[in-house]
């Protein structure tokens, strides 16, 4: 069984809303995938639908070998979750909450408990071990819901948004730990709106946007289909420009972006550079400014949407960490 | 057989134990009925109303001391219910809905934390009503007053359990925390002033008299003074007298409501969307 992921048609709306429109996809064994796009694109819905709190209303997915519709219960044991907001009882310690939560998943005893302690370690939580979860960094907390994710031995954890609101240094110990857990063999499904996130953790991403799949591919192959390299020109005459590039061997598009040019290249940049220069002072076009840059998933983004994801999030970041806040 | 309601169980009780303030208002609040209001009301009531010779009469304060059980019970047990309110606020119902357990689980083990704490409060309020001298259990040998906190527990038992699936369907239906206690403060008032708790309903108009017959806490109530006072015996200028199968009766309409409520509520768990 290579694919552990398998979703077919599958679609999602709330009432008139169509939240997930007939998307395809699957996803290997062993893999970091993950679900890339701005808030409300439709990730949430998606992987709520794959870890069963919501109906599957249309379509078909299989995870581990196993029917959504029909096998929910072995489904539900072969999956770990890490949700996108916060999910502690504040009123119970770091220990209890792995005991609640080996309990309710029907782990043996002698098991649940030398589970927990491995665990505990894996996530060096050992000195907070009878600490309530109310006394806990952002850091930690996340930490102790990774570590309850695992408590169960998944095939797949699902992660939602795992870094949503932490420090760049944190951040990065997340990551380290989300790595070790792939490491070990288990499977990794991450939705993700930060960029960096994606690019930095995995094998497979996948670009999602109002309910639809825009591009799919490793990080690599991504920013490759952009081109080598892209320069980005401001000129004293942008129409101009674009006539005399447009033609140009080695270049593969010219867009417009809010301060000037975006030009993409498909050679190696800085020996192409020149070229460039000398064919705009031969047509009598001054530059104003001129740098050069890898593509990033952020160009990716918006060369598929037209859109820059953070445009996309300004309002919304808002609105979501209002919501964590509430009682 | 499952078991995951012990797990839920074990986590009501031990968030139960660890807040203070929660246990103290536990303790306090039946206390406080008793001692303020069944003082007061006994000491004007038991001057207006005459005793009548030849048949045990009870004061007032005995007299209404079942009504501050039943009264407990139905504000311990639907506000308990707004414990799951919350972990469907902070998401933890996600972590519950999203394992192999079954949904009714979550459902027994609140409602059995709901009894828990029901008979914690019982055994309070008979043993501050005995210092402040409710006469339950007056004049039983050792033998029938065990049958009557035996039964009196019974009695509890149900009418709890009745209560607690109630109070977790409305919770699981209704989103908003000022709704639910808007629902909940909304029945607490009917159920409790339509009943015998605090007066006799014999008094009361027809239709009333009618719609309290059919009120799960009188027929509790009558339970407790059964079992608490005995069979036979006058207050406010009222006679009692239950038979046997009357009180049959009252256990098996208790059993009837805390099964409906069960099919209610396991249907909202069941059809209860978590995202």
């Amino acid at each position: 069984m290579n694919e552990i992921i398998k979703v077919e048609n599958l679609s999602h709306s709330y009432g008139d809303l169509l939240a997930v429109d007939n998307i395809t996809f699957s996803v290997k064994k062993g893999q970091i995938f993950s679900f890339l796009g701005p808030n409300g694109a439709g990730k949430t819905t998606t992987i709520n639908i794959l870890i069963t709190l919501l109906p599957l209303q249309k379509g078909e997915v299989t995870l581990s070998g196993f029917d959504l519709k029909k096998q929910k219960d072995k489904v539900r044991d072969s999956i770990g979750i890490v949700f996108q907001d916060e999910v502690l009882d504040r009123d119970l310690t770091v220990w209890e909450t792995l005991e609640f939560h080996g309990k309710i998943y029907s782990i043996p005893k002698e098991i649940r408990r030398s589970r927990i302690e491995e665990l505990i370690q894996l996530v060096e939580l050992t000195s907070k071990r009878d600490e309530y979860t109310k006394n806990l960094s952002g850091g930690m907390k996340r930490r102790l819901e990774i570590a309850r994710g695992l408590l169960t031995r998944p095939d797949i954890l699902f992660l939602d948004e795992p870094t949503l609101g932490l420090d760049p240094q944190t951040r990065m110990r997340i990551w380290e730990y989300i790595k070790k857990v792939n490491d070990e063999g288990i499977t990794i499904f991450l939705t993700t709106h930060y960029m960096d996130e994606a690019d930095q953790l995995s094998d497979t991403i996948l670009i999602i946007d109002q309910g639809k799949i825009i591009a799919e591919g490793t990080s690599e192959s991504l920013k490759n289909a952009l081109g080598k390299d892209m320069v980005y020109l401001e000129t004293d005459d942008n129409d101009n420009t674009i006539e005399v590039l447009r033609n140009t061997k080695g270049i593969l598009n010219v867009k417009r972006s809010s301060k000037g040019l975006i030009v993409v290249i498909d050679e190696e940049g800085s020996r192409f550079l020149p070229k460039i220069i000398d064919l705009l002072n031969r047509n009598g076009i001054g530059i104003l400014s001129v740098s050069l840059k890898k593509p990033s998933l952020d160009d990716v983004f918006l060369h598929y949407t037209g859109r820059n994801i953070r445009d996309e999030q300004q309002g919304k970041e808002s609105f979501s960490s209002k919501r964590k806040g509430g009682i | 057989m499952e078991t995951g309601f012990l797990t839920v169980y074990w986590r009501e009780m031990l968030k139960f134990n660890r807040s203070k303030i929660m246990l103290f208002v536990a303790i306090i609040q039946p206390a406080l009925w008793l001692i303020l209001f069944g003082i007061a009301m006994s000491n004007s009531f038991d001057i207006i109303i005459p005793e009548i010779p030849s048949i045990m009469s009870i004061d007032y304060l005995t007299f209404m001391a079942a009504g501050i059980i039943a009264m407990t019970i139905l504000f311990t047990c639907l506000y308990s219910g707004i414990s799951i309110l919350i972990d469907k606020q902070f998401g933890l119902m996600k972590e519950l809905v999203a394992s192999p357990m079954p949904r009714s689980q979550i459902l027994i083990g609140t409602t059995f934390s709901g009894m828990t704490k029901s008979f914690i409060q019982v055994i309070i309020i008979i043993v501050i009503g005995f210092v402040i001298g409710v006469q339950f259990f007056y004049g039983y040998s050792a033998q029938s007053a065990f049958v009557g906190i035996m039964g009196i527990f019974a009695f509890v038992a149900l009418f709890s359990i009745g209560l607690m699936f109630l109070s977790s369907a409305i919770a699981m239906k209704i989103e908003s925390h000022e709704a639910v206690q808007g629902v909940i403060t909304l029945l607490t008032l009917p159920l409790f002033f339509l009943s015998n708790a605090l007066y006799p309903i014999e008094s009361f108009p027809a239709p009333l008299k009618l719609i309290s017959a059919f009120n799960p806490l009188t027929h509790f109530i009558d339970g407790v003074r059964y079992f608490g006072i005995g069979s036979d015996f006058t207050a406010m200028g009222t006679e009692y007298s239950y038979e046997t199968q009357d009180i049959l009766i009252s256990f098996t309409f208790l059993a009837g409501f805390a099964i409906l409520m069960y099919f209610i509520a396991w249907r909202t768990f069941k059809n209860a969307v978590i995202a």
